[in-house]
């Protein structure tokens, strides 16, 4: 099929391509544009492996197109930090050690930037509630919700 | 995937008559047509991509009742504090579905027309036989792997459960789905498998849903969606029930009863049976208790779905006491 133009805004860059149609924002972040620290998990929508954020959104890149992207802001977990320094969901998530493998951290961690913005951390059965679209086959959950427990607690004060 | 071309709808008009053309399909927030496109199931020639299109987002809200443009996305909706307070089985449905991504992404026209979760449906390179994909290839769940499976509503043809949980709200507060200027009941909108289950949808080419409206009563201002499920979140129901209850003035004779079942149906199943047994009466637990094995009359199982049959009521009477509570 006929590449077309894609204009992508990915972490305050512009970025061109030209793409297939079907190539999902997820294959475009890692195969075309280097930017691996969104994971491919599930591919299918069921693990949350890919959470990014798209005008300040969460969602699944694997189940949009970047065609359906164009025009939108985007942020991964590449653009999280500002200035060398740790954003304080990501410093929340090694001072808990919220993770074993770190597989699905990437996601865990721009999910629950985006769970705090919400407004749904104010518990633990909220944040377990509004967090249940990332698995972590580590079973790290208790630490993942200290994480993001501090965090908000943080973001609050 | 196979690979299609991808077209930005200009307007709701020019989206709905392209993709009336052989090979087109509509593409909305692509939770699930994206993900069947990867499955092998969906294989579109075009999508035409109406996410961008302005003003079919709005929820409108008055005295009769609410209207939610088709491409109000879940989380908006379980959100907008109107909807939370005014027609709170709604907003329950909604955040007790999928994940908080997928709501961000997944419109409420595109989650009415959400194709069931079906194992054998979804698996096309290791089961030939589904009616549902390929019409009259047969049915590889019956005889299968049943747990997930409907008990009502079935045919010899497909037992698919209907996976949805806003719907279900839907058919219990009478809601209506607009299609352009056609209006049609979301109880009609949704069809039994009988002998043509590839047919799920009251929808026809080059139409195209705008908005769904559901009309205000007292029922749904009081009313709650009850999940039950093998997880406790982001995950289907075993069985679920929207509830609307409205009572006379003494607070304990029912004058309305709204009840709808998911997650043991082959569509949004309104259990009129159940309203019709308790209005009138007393709000009583063992009444409802009682009323509420109406919900699955004429049920069937195969096998390792039965438990539906005894969970379903249980729900129910749960869900009608419940807000029996909240006075």
């Amino acid at each position: 099929m006929t590449k077309i133009p894609v204009h992508l805004d990915i972490n305050g860059r512009h970025h061109e391509l030209q793409l297939e149609p079907r190539v999902t924002l997820l294959d475009a972040l890692r195969d075309r544009l280097g930017l691996t620290g969104t994971k491919k998990g599930c591919d299918h929508g069921q693990c949350g492996a890919c959470t990014v954020h798209v005008d300040g959104e969460r969602v699944l890149a694997c189940l949009m197109l970047a065609a359906q992207a164009e025009g939108r802001t985007i942020t991964t977990i590449e653009g999280l930090a500002r200035e060398g320094e740790l954003h304080p969901v990501q410093a929340a998530f090694l001072e808990q050690d919220a993770f074993q493998c770190g597989y699905c951290t990437s996601g865990q961690i721009m999910s629950a930037v985006a769970c705090i913005r919400e407004g749904h951390a104010g518990s633990d059965e909220e944040i377990r509630e509004y967090m249940a679209g990332n698995l972590c086959r580590c079973g790290a959950y208790p630490h993942i919700v200290a994480a993001v427990r501090q965090a908000a607690l943080e973001a609050a004060s | 995937m196979r690979d299609f071309s991808y077209l930005r709808a200009t307007s709701a008009d020019a989206a709905r008559q392209t993709a009336a053309l052989p090979g087109a399909m509509l593409l909305a927030g692509g939770t699930t047509l994206i993900d069947l496109a990867k499955c092998g199931i969906a294989e579109p020639d075009t999508l035409v991509d109406i996410t961008h299109l302005e003003g079919l987002d709005r929820i409108e809200i008055d005295e009769r009742g609410a209207i939610i443009g088709a491409l109000a996305t879940m989380s908006h909706v379980a959100d907008h504090a109107d909807i939370k307070g005014r027609f709170p089985a709604i907003s329950e449905a909604l955040w007790q579905a999928a994940s908080a991504q997928i709501r961000n992404m997944a419109t409420i026209g595109g989650n009415l027309m959400q194709r069931t979760r079906c194992p054998y449906f979804r698996d096309p390179s290791n089961f030939a036989a589904c009616n549902k994909r390929e019409p009259g290839s047969g049915c590889s769940a019956i005889g299968g792997v049943t747990r997930g499976h409907a008990v009502l509503g079935t045919s010899e043809a497909c037992i698919a459960m209907y996976p949805g949980d806003l719907a279900t709200a839907l058919v219990a507060f009478d809601a209506t789905v607009h299609l352009g200027d056609r209006r049609i009941l979301v109880d009609d909108f949704f069809l039994l498998p009988g002998t043509t289950p590839d047919k799920e949808h009251a929808i026809e080419p080059g139409e195209m849903i705008t908005a769904i409206e559901i009309p205000s009563s007292a029922a749904v201002r009081r009313s709650t969606y009850l999940k039950v499920r093998d997880r406790q979140s982001y995950e289907f129901a075993a069985a679920s029930a929207a509830v609307g209850l409205e009572l006379e003035a003494d607070g304990r004779t029912i004058r309305d009863l709204r009840v709808a079942l998911g997650g043991v149906a082959t569509k949004p199943w309104r259990a009129r049976a159940v309203e019709d047994a308790l209005k009138g009466k007393m709000l009583e637990p063992e009444a409802v208790r009682a009323a509420s094995l109406l919900a699955v009359e004429g049920a069937v199982d195969h096998g390792a779905n039965h438990y539906k049959i005894e969970l379903a009521p249980r729900v129910v009477a749960r869900a009608i006491l419940k807000m029996g509570e909240t006075a």
